[in-house]
């Protein structure tokens, strides 16, 4: 057994599960999304639970981070529904799908933090357009973001001058800016020493817990899966192979849930 | 033999036909799609411009940015062309005895053509290339998407700012061109054959009127709208990492350019339709 099966799994993970009655906040149903004769996202259904973070696994160009842009309405999907606080995206227009955006952060895999601000000026973005906030207000709300990713002596910082692991904590930073119920975050800890990408962790579960927020996570580290997810969603060419607990993955003797696990350990 | 050859000479002038045809029909295709797609962002781009939020504070920026930085560029291209005009003109002019008409002749020239179509130029290159790499960059590193996923219409904050900027740019940016070259059109007039500043002017503009200067400067504003509007188009469908940031930016210089100077021909038609 790998190193990582044996840290232990978040006490939380069966939470959601346990309590049917808990109310979804983001749930697919049979969505399908194609580019060309490629199907990337063949049926996939899933629900998240205010409060729940599910852990979305998969090998690369499994649609992955295209779940997370079918359900933030950057991409459209070809056929299913997708439905935010009971909302079907679909039907919406420009202007009430950015009322859904307002409630979700979307931390990006490189961050993208926008290349001409500074770090103090990309988490104010979004409160600058989407809130009354004075701008003394603004800059307390940007230096309590900035505390809890513990990024305080980067305000004046350039995304040009800071590095990869910095701009994650800023990215997740300007994602919380709002205070969303969804938390939606790409690839969190790629790229990442493991020092790094286990503080990345601990920020993500501390942030978690703060908000009760209902958090996506795509990932291809299981480690970190079994850190901050209660639930994992394992895919396999754009379908989803197996869902459940981190034990109940492991556990499984499907020969690709299997050989998923030998190969991340 | 001599049949079998001829059959299959036939044969390959087919397939190159075949071949060429299926090129044009691709091509065509491609141009299509490509209007039709510009027709779609000039669509989002009319829509964003008239809603609320208006981002004033950013249009200042791109004002800024492609107003005041294109100015010493352009004031150079202004000049030199002023001074290119009082030489050859000189020359031309004095085949004719007619070494007078040198101050009407280059003030003519300036503001009715050289002018203008050397700042669309010019602002094609400089403010093409930038945008294009700029939204280029942006969109392969996902800086687009994360303002979309904020909420925010990327077509306002970048498209509609950059293209009004532009629209607002280009006419104050042909005046200084103008006025350079007129300028250097008399240093280099009057070092040939001393004239002073205020007899240059006073000749130079005596048939002039207010339509002269107008039109060809308002002109402009349409290169500034063919300008900013192909390049954020350009910039915001990149694709292919770095190496389709190179290609959108290449693009955006060619095909504004391009549009540029087929606008200023159908203009210079259009203006002297309008104000003969």
């Amino acid at each position: 057994m790998s190193q990582s099966i044996l840290i232990p799994a978040r006490e939380s993970n069966d939470r959601a599960n346990a309590n049917p009655a808990a109310e979804s906040v983001v749930a697919l149903r049979d969505v399908h999304k194609s580019y060309g004769a490629q199907k990337v996202v063949d049926g996939i259904s899933l629900t998240v639970n205010r409060g729940e973070t599910l852990a979305v696994l998969g090998r690369s160009g499994t649609g992955k981070s295209v779940l997370l842009r079918l359900i933030i309405g950057l991409q459209k999907p070809d056929s299913g529904s997708i439905a935010i606080h009971g909302q079907e995206t679909a039907s919406l227009g420009l202007d009430q799908m950015n009322l859904l955006r307002v409630k979700m952060g979307f931390l990006f895999q490189q961050a993208a933090l926008y290349d001409s601000l500074t770090v103090e000026q990309n988490i104010s973005f979004p409160l600058e357009r989407h809130t009354n906030m004075s701008k003394a207000e603004r800059a307390g709300r940007v230096k309590e973001l900035l505390a809890s990713v513990g990024m305080e002596s980067a305000l004046d910082k350039m995304p040009s001058d800071i590095s990869g692991g910095m701009k994650k904590r800023v990215g997740l930073a300007r994602a919380l800016a709002l205070r969303p119920d969804i938390l939606l975050l790409d690839e969190p800890t790629a790229g990442l020493d493991p020092i790094t990408s286990g503080e990345i962790d601990e920020l993500i579960l501390k942030l978690q817990e703060e908000n009760n927020m209902a958090s996506i996570v795509v990932t291809h580290d299981l480690l970190s899966a079994k850190t901050i997810a209660d639930r994992i969603a394992l895919l396999d060419k754009g379908k989803v192979a197996i869902e459940g607990s981190f034990e109940d993955l492991a556990a499984s003797k499907d020969e690709f849930v299997t050989e998923f696990f030998k190969r991340d350990s | 033999m001599q049949v079998k050859s001829s059959l299959q000479a036939r044969e390959s002038v087919l397939f190159v036909m075949q071949s060429a045809s299926t090129a044009n029909v691709s091509t065509l295709n491609r141009s299509l799609e490509w209007f039709g797609d510009l027709g779609t962002f000039s669509w989002n781009v009319i829509r964003a411009s008239v809603t609320k939020p208006f981002e004033f504070r950013e249009i200042v920026r791109q004002l800024d940015e492609i107003g005041s930085k294109s100015l010493p560029l352009v004031a150079c291209a202004g000049a030199a062309v002023g001074a290119v005009l009082a030489l050859e003109s000189r020359h031309s002019l004095a085949r004719f005895g007619a070494t007078s008409m040198l101050p009407a002749a280059i003030v003519f020239s300036v503001i009715h053509e050289m002018g203008p179509v050397v700042t669309g130029l010019v602002v094609a290159g400089r403010v093409g290339a930038g945008i294009g790499a700029e939204l280029g960059s942006m969109k392969v590193t996902e800086q687009i998407d994360a303002i979309e996923a904020s909420a925010v219409n990327p077509f306002k904050l970048l498209a509609v700012t950059r293209i009004l900027a532009c629209i607002i740019a280009l006419p104050l940016l042909t005046l200084a061109a103008d006025f350079f070259g007129v300028l250097t059109g008399w240093v280099a007039a009057t070092l040939v054959d001393p004239i002073t500043l205020h007899r240059f002017v006073m000749k130079g503009f005596a048939g002039a009127s207010f339509s002269d200067f107008l039109a060809p400067t308002f002109r402009t504003a349409v290169f500034g709208l063919i300008i900013g509007l192909v390049a954020c188009f350009q910039g915001m469908r990149t694709e292919g990492g770095t190496e389709g940031v190179g290609r959108s930016t290449t693009s955006a210089v060619v095909l504004s350019s391009l549009f540029v100077i087929l606008a200023d021909v159908v203009l210079v038609k259009l203006i002297l339709v309008l104000f003969p």
